[in-house]
């Protein structure tokens, strides 16, 4: 990664700093929170793939999020396979729903606010269905047998899952960084761009677009993959219900869309905030929303590149070396 | 190279392409004249796969490629540039131009380097690294050529890349193509500032109203009253003539 | 079978002219000022709890607040849209669609927080009354909703094709800029629009709640109904509105009925991604872009 500006070195350091921090901090409550707020980042990173870098703004990454969790738990409670396989089938399972949709969505030319509503229509119909067939739990939802240890990961160390977690946002960054800069990442920016002009260069825009809500999936899996490894419990509302979407698209949104950083950033900001507000306000479901949503509206309005953008132009660096000189 | 023929359009009653065809010969650089609202565009965007015709059939470098999808007919090596120039905004010079070369590189440091040399050659050596939003509609026209060339293609379809243009940027541009002619590439050229078509075209189809309606050398072309009433309107010719002799 | 069927059908669109009233007011806003307002459910919760309170704290009957409700709510749209919506969105439909959800959100979670999630409902006796058509015995409150939903579109109409203001509205949605060059304050107009829109809501609430309930959550699913409706119906188009309402309702009706009750709202769901992928443009509306 290369920055351009002394604030995106300042903010990127602050995130660092904190993230270190929060082994020091005597008080569980923080690394819980920030354990929590880690699983949404990945949600952040995969919604950022197609919302940030595809110009493919979606409603409803509950979608791939909830069939990576169901994929897993149904596997373990229902057929007794290990959590491990559960991982890697509940990460399969995200990728194939990606392409399912992006497939069904792109073959009809659905863009825009169509594309969002569409994706909004099959969460629902995916959290409809989880909640109502006993395969899936029904309304009860799936618990899955208490096994600590790594056999199954469930890991009760609370230190050992938090910095598990961080090399798995770190993984998932790197690779985000990697698209950034790759062929694929190109077309797909180009896509965002200009879909006319991406396909008259000899871009087969159908092709990217599908690949990359199944990348988007595979990550959204992987992130409820990882609440369930995490709560050992899901059921309809928590891993499907459109809070998870919301929260998949105000982080990269206010961080930066379409950036490594932006999704990490946008959502540890929110979340601190909003954890801010619980401790001021105790007692108070839902505030916040509330609160996500008055910063969402104020980044759209004065933010419109996110915190990363907006760093960007605080003391910017000149250009040392030509890239790939 | 390119044989177009018998292609027709029609959008909701108005027959907005008919029965158009022509040739263009491979190392040669055509026009495609005529007024606003001539049926140009619409033209192009059948050929390159954009829409699909009515009727009628595109062979290219010997293949039938109606109805192939634009990136299809890119890979073959066919491409079209926009009248609207809209660089990807997000990304550099270089990298705008790179996505072009990502079609036959897949690796970045070999596109990039591509996209190096053929900005370079299109004068836009020391705008590379620039975020492509801040170029002029100069600049603009270049990069369009730079990644429409980045890809390799072997027949450019070029969309009005002197409109918005001041006299002496048309002559940079002018030159511009040219060169890139003499690298081996086949140009097809839609226009309606006829000047600019003089000086690149050695033949060129006129269209108006959606047919053809005259094929010759640009200097035929000009003393061609068909011609001249397309662009000037009923009886201009013959008022044109009598100007003269007055 | 066909003595549950009828039934079914008969009350499906019951619900379904209430779904037709909400959409009328979704496809008008979409059909002039081209965004999708993701706030309308949440206004319609907003205007269930005021019926709510209203009749729980001065014990007023649902039917005969709609005089006060109306305006209120046309005032409470006009504001949102000139001084929230047009002024955070600039103009680009991405920010629009954002804001509309940022703004249900907190509706929504102030709602929440204030009147807890707890369902409520309003106690009034002739409420469940039964009326009997065609041998299916109907709640009265579902047969009030329906004729005045009925009427009510009608009534949209004749505004929109009869009045100054009507036409000024027609104008902005054909053509933003010749409208403001003959005059026409497009701000103020499409603000009156979002008004009207939110007060089919109002409308539509006023007519739910005897029969209905409320929670914090109850606008989400409503929203998605609407949306669906508005699909369904043609994007903008207000005949469209009210057949695919009533045809949802006998949708939901009849899935509820073959699949169980959970279900029932699947069919509404499956038939929006159905109709997004193959005729995105509704029953009614114009093909778009082709």
């Amino acid at each position: 990664m290369r920055f351009q500006s002394l604030g995106q070195y300042g903010l990127v350091l602050f995130a660092l700093v904190y993230l270190a921090g929060v082994y020091f901090v005597s008080s569980p409550v923080w690394m819980g929170f920030t354990i929590n707020a880690l699983i949404v980042a990945l949600a952040a990173l995969s919604w950022n793939i197609t919302g940030g870098f595809g110009g493919l703004s979606s409603f409803g990454h509950a979608a791939l999020y909830g069939t990576g969790a169901y994929a897993s738990a149904i596997l373990q409670v229902k057929y007794g396979f290990n959590a491990w396989i559960g991982f890697g089938a509940g990460i399969a399972a995200g990728a194939a729903m990606g392409a399912l949709i992006g497939g069904l969505a792109f073959r009809y030319g659905l863009k825009g606010s169509y594309f969002a509503l569409v994706t909004l229509a099959f969460a629902e119909v995916l959290r409809i269905c989880a909640s109502s067939f006993e395969w899936t739990g029904g309304g009860s939802g799936l618990q899955l047998k208490l096994m600590p240890g790594i056999a199954q990961l469930q890991i009760v160390d609370r230190p050992w899952v938090y910095t598990g977690l961080l090399v798995v946002v770190a993984v998932v960054m790197l690779l985000t960084a990697l698209i950034q800069k790759s062929r694929f990442g190109a077309y797909l920016i180009a896509i965002r761009e200009n879909e006319d002009a991406a396909e008259a260069l000899g871009i087969n825009t159908y092709q990217i677009k599908v690949q990359a809500m199944a990348i988007s999936g595979a990550f959204g899996g992987l992130a409820g993959v990882l609440y369930l490894q995490l709560w050992l419990f899901i059921d309809s509302t928590v891993v499907y219900g459109s809070a998870v979407s919301v929260e998949a698209l105000i982080g990269p949104i206010i961080g930066g869309a379409g950036t490594v950083w932006g999704p990490l950033l946008g959502t540890l900001g929110l979340h601190l905030l909003g954890e801010g507000t619980k401790h001021l306000l105790p007692n108070s479901p839902g505030l916040n929303f509330v609160l996500y949503a008055v910063v969402l509206i104020c980044a759209l309005r004065f933010l419109p590149q996110g915190l990363v953008g907006f760093a960007a132009r605080i003391g910017v660096l000149r250009k040392k070396d030509q890239d790939d000189a | 190279m390119l044989e177009v023929r018998h292609l027709s359009k029609t959008f909701g009653g108005l027959k907005a392409v008919s029965d158009v065809s022509l040739d263009v010969q491979e190392g040669s650089i055509i026009g495609l004249l005529g007024p606003n609202g001539a049926g140009k565009t619409t033209c192009f965007t059948m050929i390159a796969g954009f829409t699909k015709a009515d009727s009628g059939q595109v062979r290219f470098a010997g293949r039938e490629i109606t109805g192939l999808s634009p990136h299809k007919i890119c890979r073959l090596g066919m491409i079209r540039t926009f009248q609207i120039v809209q660089p990807f905004a997000g990304l550099t010079v270089q990298e705008n131009i790179a996505v072009g070369a990502y079609l036959h590189h897949h690796q970045r440091k070999e596109a990039m380097a591509v996209a190096r040399d053929i900005g370079k050659r299109l004068g836009l050596g020391g705008l590379l690294d620039r975020p492509a939003a801040s170029l002029t509609i100069a600049g603009r026209k270049r990069l369009e050529l730079a990644r429409a060339l980045a890809t390799g293609a072997k027949l450019l379809l070029l969309d009005e890349v002197m409109a918005g243009l001041i006299p002496s940027e048309i002559n940079e541009i002018v030159d511009i193509i040219r060169q890139i002619q003499s690298d081996g590439h086949t140009i097809l050229l839609i226009e309606h500032v006829m000047q600019a078509v003089m000086k690149l075209a050695e033949t060129a189809y006129v269209l108006n109203q959606g047919r053809l309606i005259a094929h010759g050398t640009p200097q035929q072309l000009v003393s061609d009253p068909s011609v001249v009433e397309a662009y000037l309107g009923h009886g201009a010719a013959a008022r044109l003539q009598e100007g003269q002799h007055a | 079978m066909s003595i549950l069927i009828i039934p079914a059908i008969l009350s499906g669109m019951m619900m379904g002219a209430v779904y037709a009233l909400v959409a009328l007011g979704l496809t008008l806003i979409y059909g002039v000022l081209h965004i999708i307002n993701f706030t309308h459910g949440s206004l319609l919760m907003l205007a269930l709890y005021v019926v709510y309170f209203l009749n729980f704290h001065l014990g007023l009957d649902p039917y005969w607040v709609i005089p006060f409700v109306l305006p209120l709510f046309f005032v409470v749209g006009y504001c949102l849209q000139r001084g929230l919506i047009a002024p955070m969105s600039g103009g680009s439909e991405q920010n629009v669609l954002l804001i509309t959800l940022a703004i249900s959100l907190m509706i929504d979670n102030l709602a929440l927080y204030f009147w807890t999630s707890n369902t409520r409902s309003v106690d009034i006796a002739y409420a469940y009354d039964t009326v009997e058509i065609f041998g299916a015995l109907l709640p009265f409150g579902r047969v009030v909703a329906f004729v005045v939903a009925l009427a009510a579109a009608p009534l949209v109409w004749a505004f929109m094709a009869f009045t100054r203001t009507g036409s000024a509205i027609r104008a902005v949605a054909i053509e933003k800029r010749g409208a403001e060059l003959v005059g026409i304050d497009v701000n103020h107009t499409y603000a009156i629009c979002f008004g009207i829109g939110t007060a089919c809501v109002a409308l539509a609430a006023c007519l739910l709640l005897p029969t209905f309930y409320v929670t914090p959550q109850v606008g989400y699913t409503f929203v998605l109904v609407a949306f669906t409706t508005v699909v369904l119906g043609g994007m903008g188009s207000l005949p469209g509105a009210l057949l695919a309402g009533l045809l949802l309702g006998i949708i939901e009706s009849l899935c509820g009925l073959f699949l169980g009750e959970s279900l029932g709202q699947i069919g509404i769901f499956l038939a929006f991604i159905l109709i997004l992928f193959f005729k995105p443009s509704g029953l009614f509306g114009k093909r778009a872009g082709a």
